[in-house]
């Protein structure tokens, strides 16, 4: 049975394009689910794909001193949807870097439900979005820390570039907290690109072009540093830029 | 090599310079000296062209001599099948350039360079990394073929070495927890990979303590000391002048050059202060 398509007034979709959903929600209504056992480690590196519409929507239990770390680059020309709903038993540890990078009229978001069931679990998300022209970038996170799961370490760290004035950035940190000794932190920014350091590129010999898409590049490349092999998510990250700047 | 006429500029719509007018020919070292809030770091700015400095009035006509070494090739001789124009720019008949109507990168693929008072923090790009692509940028803007990452890892190596500085530092993110010292010896080590035809340097001396001082004393000397090139020098003090002798010392003073002399005018402001030196 086919769940029923989303609308605008469910939270978790509040800033999606159902226009573009709507013709592909049949392969997509069903969330893939993937289990890390306990101790076990996982490691996802999730690269776009050439479709208009993109979705990827994950279920994720991490069994006791489970690791997962995934790296995601969400960049569709049209909309692209990374929706991630993770469950962390005791000790468990949980680490998303993710980009949208989007220009013309694409909607990127990343959609999260981190759930800390046990005591003593991990997370932390980090995303950065580069938005030209109309283009919406946009992170819906939310963390759950259970009554028993004291000594959670959850952290959320999301900024946003704009590089026209037509594009939006949608940024979403929640909490809900329900036990009393956890350590949860979350920042957000969005800005445009610094004229200091767009000055003292240029003043180098870069070009205005060049200098704004090395500084983007700095912003987003950081996220890719722990990979094993990051080598095909900044090719990748690097092209987006390319073509949104 | 360096010619200022009649310069006025604002910052947002305030005056700072007004009306400066100096000369530097190819093979001088000219310090400009004054008191805080007389107009040097603008000057500086609107030289190396930073955004939101207005300039109302006045020209500046930069005038990069024919190279006469070996290398990195003659980029900017303004006659012969070799020689480049820089694209779209027209030059006078001594090859001049309007400097006030080029881009800062233009500025700088002519041959300008812009020591920082403040160094700017870059995170998430390796010092060599930034570099590399500066200094790629600038020569094929000049027509000239970009160095490979191996040929500019050698360069950069050697240039670290000139000036004292760890070589390691270099693949740290642009400035990024650099100290006050660390972050101005960067800069020269950054103007001797640029090999610059004219550099202007803004308080490089600020922050420095005996031996960065001495190190980036002979890193100008070393680098900028050429007969076809020029220096700028902008300084509150004469303590870098006793590394760096200035042929000639201007005092800047309300936006305007209040005085000019040869490096005996930097001691009698050491010893008198700008006031009495005025008066």
């Amino acid at each position: 049975m086919t769940a029923a398509f989303p609308t605008h007034k469910q939270e978790e979709w509040r800033y999606a394009d159902l226009d573009a959903l709507q013709p592909v929600w049949e392969q997509f209504a069903q969330p893939v689910t993937l289990t890390v056992g306990a101790g076990e480690e996982l490691e996802e590196i999730w690269l776009p794909v050439a479709d208009d519409v993109q979705l990827r929507r994950v279920q994720l239990a991490l069994g006791e001193g489970a690791k997962a770390r995934i790296f995601a680059l969400n960049t569709a020309p049209v909309y692209g949807r990374i929706e991630i709903e993770v469950s962390l038993a005791e000790g468990a540890d949980f680490e998303l870097y993710g980009a949208n990078i989007g220009a013309g009229l694409s909607t990127n978001e990343f959609v999260t439900n981190v759930r800390h069931v046990g005591p003593g679990g991990r997370s932390r998300q980090v995303i950065r979005s580069v938005l030209n022209g109309k283009a919406v970038g946009s992170y819906l996170g939310k963390v759950e820390v259970a009554r028993g799961a004291q000594q959670t370490d959850g952290e959320q760290s999301v900024k946003a570039m704009l590089l026209d004035r037509g594009a939006t950035a949608n940024c979403k940190p929640e909490l809900e907290i329900f036990a009393d000794d956890v350590k949860c932190a979350h920042g957000a920014t969005v800005g445009e690109l610094d004229p200091m350091q767009l000055f003292y590129a240029e003043s180098r010999g870069m070009d205005p072009a060049s200098a704004r898409a090395l500084l983007l590049e700095g912003f987003v490349m950081g996220l890719w540093d722990t990979a094993k092999d990051p080598n095909a998510i900044c090719e990748a990250a690097r092209e987006a830029l390319r073509r949104v700047v | 090599m360096l010619e200022i006429i009649n310069l006025h500029a604002t910052v947002a719509d305030k005056p700072i310079l007004n009306g400066v007018s100096l000369h530097v020919p190819a093979g001088e070292v000219h310090a400009i000296m004054g008191p805080n809030g007389s107009g040097k770091s603008t000057l500086a700015y609107v030289l190396a062209g930073r955004p939101g400095y207005e300039v109302t009035q006045g020209s500046v006509t930069f005038t990069p001599t024919r190279h006469s070494g070996l290398e990195p090739g003659p980029a900017f001789s303004s006659e012969g099948a070799e020689g480049r124009q820089i694209p779209g720019r027209a030059r006078d008949d001594e090859g001049g350039l309007d400097l006030l109507a080029m881009e800062p990168h233009e500025r700088a693929a002519a041959g300008l360079f812009l020591g920082f008072q403040y160094p700017v923090e870059i995170p998430g790009i390796s010092y060599l990394q930034f570099l590399r692509e500066s200094l790629n940028s600038q020569r094929r803007f000049r027509g000239e073929a970009e160095l490979s990452a191996g040929e500019f890892i050698k360069l950069a190596r050697e240039q670290a070495n000139l000036l004292g500085m760890d070589a390691d530092m270099l693949k740290r993110p642009v400035n990024v927890g650099f100290s006050g010292g660390e972050k101005k010896r960067a800069e020269m080590v950054q103007m001797g990979i640029m090999a610059p035809k004219f550099a202007v340097l803004d308080e490089t001396d600020s922050g420095l303590d005996i031996d960065a001082l001495k190190a980036v004393g002979a890193g100008i000397n070393r680098i900028m000391r050429a007969p076809d090139k020029g220096v700028l020098l902008i300084t509150h003090y004469q303590r870098l002048l006793d590394y760096v002798e200035p042929d000639r010392v201007h005092v800047l003073r309300n936006g305007r050059i209040e005085r000019s002399g040869g490096p005996e005018l930097a001691r009698e402001l050491e010893r008198e202060g700008y006031t009495e030196a005025a008066a």
